[in-house]
């Protein structure tokens, strides 16, 4: 019996001293944290994806708690949320332009060839390691889909040509797919930035149709039509200077092939009128050689 | 005539695939003809691309320089055929990428004789001088990595160097080059190593030479000049046992450290066929225009060593060699760390050493299910820098790429492809970490 209470004695003693030892710290060690950051955090996503160009939530509601960003950068979180955190926050909501990734080939299968069959991880990353994949454009868009795996919020699909489709009400410009492109292909835009061009390849003059058919032949017509020195040629390139006015679609309408771009809002693409219209809806075969 | 030599030096672990030699091995070193247009990659080196001197439409003579190094790391190009440069753009490389190319039409007419030059003269040449000779002359790794072989002799201040190793080894299958410079071309070797011996103030030479290659071997033994202080030494059949690291681990009983170079270790490692390049081409100042390569495997008709211009397509090389119809795959060096290449209008570049042609058949066989790993552990056996391949590959699956950086040193893996050749379950080991290394490097950069 004595045993007993000997141990429990002893245990109760210990508990006493070391909860006040817990209460010492907690009194004498305290950080003071702004308690708003806690609650700033609970009303944003969660998603900690870093489109607003902080690492993750929290550190994004530190900021917003000492006023070194606005709600709107978050990007993810809905209207009604960010207004509800600037209410909170006695702030300003601040509007942010809705960003977007974007797609820099406009290669499928149905347009676009290969010369050897890939057969191994699928993956673009593992295929890029490959001789750089089977397809004959070596800028161009593999299709196997590392995008729509790193993406974390469902915003990639895979068309059935299999290019990326990025659906740009989900897309919330985390830039995952930026960083896992092998083909550097995607980029972060405004969302008005719609005239776009979707090739990347370096190569000037027509030998670039034997393999694409959409792909830019360096020809310069856009560069040309398009008012006030808007798209420069660089590299066999038009490089498109989004500070000025691109809210145009003349520079489209001569494009030989199509490279040149007008990107609706629901997803559709806008052709120039001089542009061929693809109408094949079958897979080419391989390049034979 | 049999002989056998007995070799004990070796590395722990590693494979022993099947060696396919003997079709070749015998089958001397031949000129190959000269293809219409050849195709100069300006970046066939590790390191920044050459930068071109000529412009389009330029009669070159054979031998005349086409190219010069654009810094420390980077090497001059030499125009392979007297010809005109047709153009100067993008050519595919065996890794995929369009690099930049100089294409050049040869003169059938031309005698082809190469320019006189300036020569190197290694008992007046100061170390230096043979380090920018070399560089001059455009010589790189000749074994398949084409690392410029001048930076690799120019060795840190803060280090020495006491052993050249000569690394005459050529574990890959099918591969015979090596085999072939190391009985046709001995005084060049010698030459070679006496160049080298200079410019990093070793000591001592050893070639190592796989046991496979008695004659060679013996052969080189009775031949070394007196005055050279040059030892053969034989090494076990295994694979990956030419791999810089594992011969210097075999010869010398040293081992480099994680991250480290072979000078870290006191030694410095060229290839065989390398070292016979400076011994031939150093005296005569001239650059490097040519190689021997051997063109194998089941899908070709012709298959032998030749010597080849650098910048010939595959397609004219394959086009002489002969294709058989079922040939499906080509591999550029041998079938373990060879590049398949997805185009036969890749140039040969100064680092193939071999063209390895496959038929259906042998394609089908690496085509393979993958299964889930059983933890067999047979990939830490075959691990010859003692990695956990195993461990590693789950991580790559789950995309844990810090995790296999760190804890489990994924960088120093030199993708030898021994874990992959033993997995029972067929997993592409060696394919998983070069994707992850790549992503690891990209994270690395950005940060």
């Amino acid at each position: 019996m004595l045993v007993i209470l000997t141990a429990v004695g002893a245990m109760a003693g210990l508990t006493i001293v070391l909860s006040l030892l817990l209460v010492f710290a907690n009194k004498k060690l305290y950080v003071f944290e702004d308690p708003r950051i806690d609650i700033v955090e609970d009303m944003l996503p969660h998603a900690n994806c870093g489109a607003c160009g902080f690492p993750g939530c929290r550190p994004f509601a530190e900021a917003l708690v000492s006023n070194n960003a606005t709600p709107g950068k978050c990007t993810v979180s809905t209207e009604d949320g960010r207004v509800a955190i600037a209410d909170f926050l006695g702030v300003d909501a601040g509007s942010e332009e809705k960003r977007v990734a974007r797609l820099a080939c406009a290669g499928g299968s149905n347009v676009s060839r290969n010369r050897a069959v890939y057969e191994g991880i699928s993956s673009c990353r593992a295929a890029a390691q490959v001789a750089g994949g089977g397809k004959v454009c070596s800028w161009g868009c593999l299709g196997l889909a590392d995008c729509e795996v790193a993406c974390t919020f469902d915003a990639i699909t895979m068309n059935k040509y299999g290019l990326p489709v990025v659906d740009e009400e989900k897309c919330t410009a985390c830039g995952d797919c930026v960083d896992i492109c092998p083909k550097d292909l995607f980029s972060i835009h405004p969302i008005s930035h719609r005239l776009w061009v979707s090739c990347k390849s370096l190569e000037a003059g027509d030998e670039i149709l034997e393999y694409c058919e959409v792909g830019c032949t360096a020809c310069g017509r856009c560069a040309m039509d398009a008012d006030n020195n808007l798209i420069k040629m660089e590299n066999n390139l038009p490089v498109i200077d989004y500070t000025k006015n691109s809210q145009t679609q003349k520079p489209i309408q001569r494009c030989p092939t199509g490279a040149i771009v007008w990107l609706e809002p629901d997803g559709s693409v806008t052709k120039g009128e001089k542009s061929p219209k693809v109408l094949r809806k079958s897979h080419l075969p391989i390049l034979n050689s | 005539m049999t002989t056998t030599v007995v070799a004990k030096k070796t590395f722990a672990h590693g494979v022993h695939p099947p060696t396919h030699k003997d079709g070749t091995v015998k089958r001397e070193i031949r000129q190959f003809p000269f293809a219409n247009v050849l195709i100069i990659a300006l970046s066939q080196h590790l390191g920044a691309p050459a930068k071109p001197i000529v412009r389009e439409g330029q009669e070159v003579r054979r031998g005349e320089k086409i190219a010069e190094a654009s810094g420390f790391v980077s090497v001059t190009m030499h125009a392979p055929v007297s010809g005109i440069i047709k153009k100067i753009g993008w050519a595919p490389s065996l890794t995929g990428k369009m690099v930049m190319s100089i294409f050049l039409e040869s003169y059938p007419a031309s005698g082809q004789t190469v320019e006189p030059s300036a020569p190197c003269d290694v008992n007046t040449a100061t170390p230096e001088e043979i380090i920018a000779a070399i560089q001059e002359a455009g010589i790189v790794g000749l074994g398949g990595a084409a690392f410029p072989t001048h930076v690799k002799l120019k060795v840190p201040p803060d280090k020495a160097v006491d052993t050249l190793i000569i690394n005459g080894v050529e574990c890959e299958p099918y591969l015979t080059t090596d085999h072939r410079v190391m009985l046709e071309q001995q005084d060049d070797i010698f030459m070679g190593i006496r160049y080298i011996l200079k410019a990093t103030g070793a000591k001592r030479a050893i070639i190592g030479v796989e046991a496979n290659k008695p004659d060679a071997i013996l052969s080189l033994r009775e031949n070394i000049p007196s005055d050279l202080p040059v030892t053969v030494e034989a090494v076990k059949v295994k694979y990956p046992q030419g791999a810089e690291k594992m011969l210097i681990t075999a010869l010398l009983d040293r081992e480099v450290p994680s991250g480290g170079l072979p000078a870290d270790s006191g030694s410095v490692v060229v290839n065989v066929a390398t070292t016979a390049e400076i011994g031939r081409l150093l005296p005569l100042g001239r650059g490097i225009i040519e190689r021997s390569i051997t063109i194998t495997g089941p899908g070709v008709e012709k298959s032998g060593n030749y010597l080849i211009q650098i910048g010939t397509p595959l397609r004219y090389a394959l086009e002489q060699a002969g294709l058989k119809k079922n040939a499906t795959r080509v591999i550029l060096g041998g079938p373990m760390m060879g590049f398949t290449v997805s185009s036969l209008d890749v140039p040969i570049t100064k680092g193939t050493s071999g063209l390895l042609v496959l038929t259906d058949h042998e394609s089908q066989l690496t085509i393979r299910k993958e299964y889930p790993c059983i933890g067999c552990s047979h990939c830490l056996d075959a691990c010859p820098i003692f990695l956990n391949p195993s461990r590693l590959g789950r991580l790559a699956k789950f995309k844990q790429y810090d995790a296999m950086a760190g804890e489990y040193n994924l960088m120093d893996c030199f993708e030898c492809g021994s874990c992959s050749y033993v997995c029972p379950s067929n997993i592409p080991l060696v394919h998983y970490f070069r994707v992850a290394k790549g992503i690891i490097r990209d994270k690395k950069a950005a940060s």
